[in-house]
């Protein structure tokens, strides 16, 4: 693929509720506009494609697989980001039980296990364990054995909105 | 879904030495991590989240031959493309590498010949990813294939081409290891058992991709390397090497680093490339591999076969071990040698054993190398181990855990191979997973396809010897007080989601009794960190928990030393209590900034330092190899697990796993508690799904998705019982958790399928399709069988029927030998126990 044959084109794009244009690839991954254009680096790569579920992001409150989602297929779309769960100086309850439960060790897998995790929140207030296995299913975690990733969510739905 | 429990042995034999002195602070607490905030918002860097800015690009070319003569690379073309700002090959490097100081045979890339596919060969830093790649492109090698190999066997082989000069045979390492009478003791047995085992090779599968970003001064001629490392102090030197620098112009800094289980315990090819296009370039060179040069990096648990045969009394003392191993270590030397030590001494320290002989034979192949892998060395063997011992507890009519209580030792304890274990939880963790898992009244009492099985382990909590051998101590810490009242610890350890930068800040505010909040920790960077070895081998929290405890004894007796000074009496009349001091009988009392004051008002800023090393007797032995095995202080573990197998598909769901844990101490049980779940979980899917997969060397599972590790959905619940075995010269007593409960896990699975189905497979991983196959071969012979007792009878009768099959034998409460084998499964009797004393 030679890149510098593709087109580009001024995207409008809301990240985090905030609405910027960029000139961006026809063939740019969102993954790549968040980290590199946008600096978002809380959005992680962990696979060469749809494998890992590590730069899991909220399309319209959907989890989506940023490293397989082209960044023009997001216009006129609200896009969501890890970072975006911390405002005000204070950690959403999903942020705040991973941290206190330990549902993250080396950290690398946890910002797209926490956007999953969240879209699951937000259609599911109080989820059963099968519903939270189900909803992380495509997220890979190598250091908890997910023992305490479960416990981090089910203590996070207890605690309410 | 899951609960852990922590429990004092409360067994004054299962402790080495008294308590130590403990305070009621900061230790013992359930501590959530002191860098989780950033990892749960995002805000971590790891290495390929720094802004270093426009950073040139870098890209590595990688051999399509597996084993071949480097003829010629031609590069002319790639070096006259514009953007393109370095093109480099082995021969920009100065020397050659690896981690064993005698086993350097790896070159960055590859000189003169490659040794599988996928080594590096030519790397270009360029000024974007799509003009790397087109320099890539452009690159013609000139390879001349040479025989490849591809299984120890082949490599072994008779006139097989040696892989590296002076290695006949392609062998790396042969070991030979006899502690006492081994034929005496297989003699004095009641029972003696030989099987083999075959296991895959697998790979870590860390999350984060491997990286490396290095920057290049040449005004200053230095250089600065960013990178994923669990070794910084191994990446300094090994770039000092192989660049041929001087050690004072390089700086290493570990940033967050997404995981390692042994992958980064050695430095790594890209890291050393990186380097070296920054210094030809004279610039800043980003590097990110993609998964699948994550899976050709490898450095990966080697594909191991195992055959072991043990002798035992009738009352399941064990008499003597016999062991070989053959280890395919793949092109390079790594830690190999280490590998295959590790094997046979970890034979030792678990129970008590008559007699050992070991042969180990670690084997040269054309595919990526292996390398250290969370349980180094160990894991393999200890499946082989428990496994035999599970089928021998069943022919003799011994309960497993009867048997395992049948040769335990008692701390403290020399083992045959001069190892020394100073305290052993093992009682306390049998006792509570059996009882946990209600093993003695659910035992044998399951419905078809479902089972339990149990095991054993243990693992090191630190190499006694250090791999660089210099004199110096194993751990060192500074502490740093300054003006503002705030304690920075200065370490070089590595957290690499562990959580060692939290212990040893408990470690550090339980000794002088202040807040966490006090303390910083600033990690993991050689301009301004002590050197540490790194993290692995478990050695941390032992070995940099004991420098972290000394350091903080030491400025607290310079604090107190300056309140006394302060109050006007003698430091012994002063009382610390950390945010104040106090004079024993008096109102006369000072607070933490007036103390800091004192103590600054002479010197300055302060620095002390903690030093910790391992004390000789437990370095190990005199013999060739004994080094390796040798710890301060063992781990141990005992686990249940329950499964369900589906006959008609082969597959295994891992119902609950019941794992107790010897950590000595829990400095954070919280912490602890993680290692010990994400040790059984790992140890799940080397059982269960996991193992790397060549065809004629080409990787052909270098992805997420084919190299299958477990997702939350196939992840059973575990709990987690702490045993505190107090060991006498861990930090509070503390030892390794996050190694020896993996072990555990692939025996005691494959016991609970032997216990749910009848069936032992000669292989692991157990998939579903080596399962099924084995099913399908026990139905073929039963068929077989039928038809011949059918002839038979027609004939006069024998004087007793065999059970037609082993799960016949189960339901009818008999004991079967375990006398149908086949390349596939041993189909071996249940190991169900008879009523006690039954087979006495």
């Amino acid at each position: 693929m030679k890149r510098d044959t593709v087109g580009k084109r001024l995207l409008s794009l809301t990240v985090n509720e905030r609405t910027q244009q960029h000139a961006v690839a026809d063939n740019a991954l969102l993954l790549d506009v968040l980290r590199e254009t946008l600096g978002l680096t809380g959005t992680k790569q962990g696979c060469d494609g749809g494998e890992c579920g590590a730069c899991t992001v909220l399309v319209d409150s959907q989890p989506q697989l940023a490293c397989i989602t082209l960044a023009a297929s997001c216009e006129g779309r609200h896009i969501e980001t890890i970072e975006h769960l911390s405002t005000h100086g204070r950690m959403s309850r999903l942020q705040q039980a991973f941290h206190e439960k330990l549902g993250t060790q080396c950290g690398f897998c946890t910002p797209g296990m926490i956007m999953a995790a969240e879209a699951l929140l937000r259609r599911q207030s109080n989820p059963s364990e099968a519903q939270i296995r189900e909803a992380l299913a495509g997220n890979l975690c190598r250091c908890t054995g997910y023992v305490k990733i479960i416990e981090s969510v089910q203590s996070a739905a207890g605690a309410g909105r | 879904m899951s609960t852990a429990h922590r429990t004092d042995p409360g067994d004054a034999a299962l402790r080495g030495e008294p308590a130590p002195p403990r305070h009621t602070g900061a230790v013992g607490q359930r501590t959530p991590l002191i860098d989780g905030i950033e990892k749960v918002t995002g805000r971590a860097r790891y290495t390929a989240d720094l802004p270093f800015g426009q950073a040139l690009v870098g890209r590595i070319l990688r051999s399509p031959v597996a084993h071949g003569l480097i003829r010629g690379i031609d590069a002319a073309a790639a070096r006259a493309m514009p953007g393109v700002r370095a093109v480099i090959t082995g021969e920009d490097f100065a020397a050659p590498y690896g981690v064993i100081p005698i086993a350097q045979n790896e070159w960055p890339l590859a000189r003169d010949r490659v040794r599988y596919r996928g080594e590096p060969v030519v790397a270009v830093a360029a000024i974007d990813e799509a003009t790397a790649e087109a320099a890539l492109r452009a690159i013609v090698l000139d390879i001349e294939p040479l025989p490849a190999y591809f299984s120890a066997a082949e490599a072994r082989a008779e006139g097989a081409l040696p892989l590296h000069e002076k290695k006949v045979g392609n062998i790396e390492r042969q070991v030979e290891q006899d502690f006492g009478d081994v034929d005496a003791g297989f003699v004095a047995a009641d029972l003696v058992l030989e099987r083999h085992t075959a296991y895959a090779e697998v790979a870590h599968g860390q999350i984060e991709l491997n990286a490396a970003v290095a920057a290049y001064e040449p005004e200053w001629e230095r250089l600065t390397t960013h990178s994923v490392t669990q070794v910084p102090y191994y990446l300094h030197l090994t770039l000092a090497q192989v660049l041929g620098m001087d050690a004072s112009r390089i700086r290493v800094v570990k940033p967050f680093v997404g995981g390692g289980f042994g992958h980064r315990v050695e430095p790594l090819n890209f890291e050393m490339i990186t380097a070296a296009l920054a210094r030809a370039a004279g610039g800043t060179v980003r590097t990110q591999l993609t998964r699948e040069e994550g899976f050709l990096t490898h450095r990966g648990r080697p594909a191991t076969d195992i055959r072991l045969k043990i002798g035992m009394k009738r009352t399941g003392e064990i008499t003597a071990v016999d062991c070989e191993v053959v280890q395919r270590g793949g092109a390079y030397g790594g830690y190999g040698l280490v590998t295959i030590l590790y094997a046979g001494a970890l034979l030792h320290a678990l129970y008590r054993l008559g007699a050992v002989r070991y042969r180990g034979f670690r084997v040269y192949a054309n595919l990526p190398p292996c390398g250290a892998m969370r349980g180094h060395g160990a894991v393999d063997v200890r499946h082989a181990f428990e496994s035999l011992l599970d089928e021998m507890a069943g022919e003799l009519g011994l309960d497993p855990f009867a048997l395992r209580r049948a040769n335990l030792i008692g701390a403290p304890y020399r083992t045959l191979n001069d190892l020394q274990v100073n305290s052993y939880g093992i009682p306390a963790c049998l006792a509570w997973a059996e009882k946990a898992s209600g093993w003695k009244e659910r035992r044998g009492k399951l419905p078809r396809g479902h089972g339990l099985g149990m095991a054993c382990s243990h693992y090191v909590s630190g190499s006694a010897k250090p791999v660089h051998w210099s004199g110096e101590p194993h751990a060192v810490i500074n502490l740093k007080l300054d003006f503002d009242g705030s304690i920075t610890i200065l370490t070089g350890a590595s957290d690499i989601g562990q959580g060692s930068s939290t212990l040893l800040t408990q470690v550090v505010a339980e000794v002088l009794m202040l807040p966490m909040a006090r303390i910083r920790v600033i990690a993991t960077d050689s301009a301004l960190t002590p050197k540490d070895n790194g993290s692995y081998s478990s050695r941390v929290s032992f070995m940099v928990g004991n420098a972290a405890l000394r350091a903080a004894e030491e400025l607290k007796r310079v604090l107190v030393t300056a309140a006394s000074v302060r109050l006007q009496v003698t430091p012994e009349e002063i009382e610390w209590e950390g945010e104040r001091c106090a004079v024993v009988g008096t109102d006369k009392s000072a607070d933490f900034a007036q103390v800091v004051e004192a103590a600054l008002a002479d010197s300055g800023t302060l620095t002390v330092k903690g030093v910790w090393s391992t004390p000789p007797e437990t370095q190990g032995g005199k013999f060739r190899g004994a080094a390796v095995g040798s710890t301060a202080g063992f781990s141990y573990a005992a686990q249940v697990v329950e499964v369900s197998v589906d006959e008609d598909t082969g597959a295994v769901k891992v119902e609950h796993v019941w794992a107790a844990h010897d950590c000595g101490f829990a400095i954070n049980p919280l912490a602890v508690e993680g290692q010990v779940q994400g040790a059984v979980w790992m140890g799940m899917g080397q059982a269960l799904s996991e193992e790397t997969q060549y065809h004629e060397g080409l990787a052909i599972r270098p992805n997420m998705l084919d190299y299958r590790i477990p997702t939350i959905a196939e992840s059973p619940p575990i709990d987690v019982h702490l045993v505190e075995s107090l060991d006498p010269l861990g930090p509070f007593g503390a030892k390794e958790a996050s190694e020896g409960a993996l072990h555990g896990f692939p025996p005691a699975l494959t016991n609970a399928i032997c216990d749910a189905v009848g069936i032992r497979l000669g292989e692991l991983p157990a998939t579903p399709d080596r399962l099924l196959e084995a099913i399908h071969l026990r139905r073929r012979e039963q068929r077989q069988q039928a038809r011949r007792a059918a002839v038979a009878s027609a004939a006069p009768a024998p004087a007793l029927a065999a059970p037609a099959s082993a799960l016949d034998a189960r339901a009818s409460g008999q004991s079967m030998s375990a006398a149908a084998s086949s390349e596939a499964a041993h189909v071996a009797s249940g190991g169900r126990p008879v009523a006690p004393g039954g087979a006495r």
